[in-house]
């Protein structure tokens, strides 16, 4: 996949993973992909549901070792 | 910048004296249906915390200027930073729910359901966030502790309050929707644990077998619990008579619903049990018992005083799952169209059975969401 950008937003609670999330977003072209990697374990359902609200798509999604990948591209 | 907060204790007494509050959920909409702080003199209101981070602006004409605002998250930090831009936009009466809906989850609510013969007393834990009710039966000095929750802090904690010791821990059967305290409380105390052998064929650790028509005495006095075979939620589910008063039904018959037989993966084999239990053996007991079951599932099962109780003869004339004539229809109520199964329901049935061991953090999150035992 080719990931424009990757944010750590490792050991970071909620609300953060979501606030730099968004923050990140800015810099991605539209069509680019943003790769996080979080380990609040609510981050999952939210970056679904913030993602689906903001007009992004989530692609794909996995767990290894505790840490949750997400890859997001964003949308037009 | 500091807010104000509202502790779950707070909320819970609110829910339990019918207090209004504004409460402002921010979680995803999906968590929001699933599962939420229930209360018919609540408001809602449900904007996840992400649509608000450019701004509350939107959204501030839809709040109350002359009620308090409650703000909820899952765990508390969302809560916060949206109280704190509430309260930027010059709004004074914001709190925010400390803990979130996991503190929620984790809270008791002890509540006196009654004296009993020679200075005994009956208390029922309410655990309002998962529907969860367990009691405290005590009798000169001792005490007795029925399907106890993983926050076993508030039996000791009353035990201490109260100067008993507790010497007898119960589950009424191996539960799949929350995790149980009765080991962890045996361990900690040195009481018996008491569990149906029929739903512990898989435990690993030791306990003392509950057979139907065993009498465990608590004190000198005779504060009598008398064990009634009662499967059909689970193969095991053991009811029990308390003071020749109460009948606890465990997770086979509620207020206003009765057990699922399918939590663990035998809906058919069960469900004739759970006829025989609910329409033979429940009905030859007297009409006079006072039914104490282990959960609720909707705030107008518990009672002005927010305590869970009737009267068995009131059940049998007014609770709709004992009044189905037909077996075959009765079947496919309780196997057919039944609500999705509580979160993590495996893990919670193998942490009950002490074949895993997840950590605190992980229990927590096992737990998250409402108990659904029941069917309507």
């Amino acid at each position: 996949m080719n990931t424009e950008k990757v944010l750590d937003a490792k050991g970071l609670a909620c609300p953060m993973p979501i606030v730099k999330t968004k923050k990140a977003m800015k810099d991605v072209e539209a069509g680019g992909i943003l790769e996080i990697h979080a380990t609040d374990k609510g981050a999952k359902s939210d970056l679904t549901a913030w993602a689906k609200s903001s007009g992004h798509e989530l692609l794909k999604h996995e767990e290894e070792d505790g840490v949750f990948k997400f890859w997001i591209q964003k949308g037009e | 910048m500091t807010v104000k907060t509202m502790t779950v204790k707070e909320i819970a007494h609110k829910v339990l004296n019918n207090e209004e509050l504004f409460l402002l959920d921010v979680r995803t909409e999906d968590a929001y249906q699933d599962w939420k702080i229930e209360s018919e003199h609540f408001t809602y209101l449900n904007v996840p915390y992400f649509d608000l981070l450019d701004g509350v602006d939107e959204w501030i004409k839809q709040l109350p200027k002359d009620q308090p605002i409650a703000v909820v998250c899952a765990k508390g930090g969302s809560s916060q930073m949206v109280a704190e831009m509430l309260v930027e936009e010059g709004l004074t009466d914001v709190y925010s729910v400390e803990g979130g809906m996991k503190a929620w989850s984790e809270h008791l609510e002890p509540r006196k359901v009654s004296d009993l013969k020679d200075g005994g007393e009956l208390y029922q834990f309410v655990r309002l966030g998962k529907g969860c009710l367990s009691y405290m039966v005590t009798s000169e000095g001792e005490a007795a502790i029925i399907d106890p929750v993983r926050m076993t802090g508030a039996y000791t904690d009353m035990a201490e309050k109260l100067g008993v010791t507790i010497t007898n821990v119960f589950d009424t059967h191996l539960h799949a929707d929350h995790i149980s305290g009765g080991r962890t409380l045996a361990e900690e105390t040195g009481a018996v644990y008491w569990l149906p052998p029929e739903d512990a064929g898989d435990v690993v650790f030791n306990y003392q077998p509950l057979r139907d028509a065993d009498h465990v005495q608590i004190g000198h006095s005779n504060i009598d619990i008398h064990a009634l075979y009662s499967p059909g939620h689970t193969i095991g589910s053991t009811s029990f008579v308390v003071d020749d008063t109460y009948l606890m039904t465990g997770d086979i018959l509620f207020i206003d619903s009765i057990g699922r037989p399918d939590l663990a993966g035998k809906a058919e084999d069960w469900v004739g049990d759970l006829r025989e239990t609910l329409y033979t053996r429940y009905k030859e007991l007297s009409d006079e018992l006072v039914v104490l079951p282990a959960h609720f599932m909707i705030m107008d099962e518990l009672n002005e005083d927010g305590t869970a109780t009737e009267k068995l003869g009131t059940l049998f004339s007014r609770n709709h799952g004992l009044n189905i004539a037909d077996e075959g229809e009765f079947r496919r109520m309780v196997t057919e169209n039944l609500p999705p199964q509580p979160n993590a329901y495996q893990q919670i049935r193998e942490t009950n059975m002490g074949r895993i061991s997840p950590d605190h953090e992980e229990q927590r999150e096992m737990e998250i969401g409402p108990n659904r035992c029941a069917v309507r």
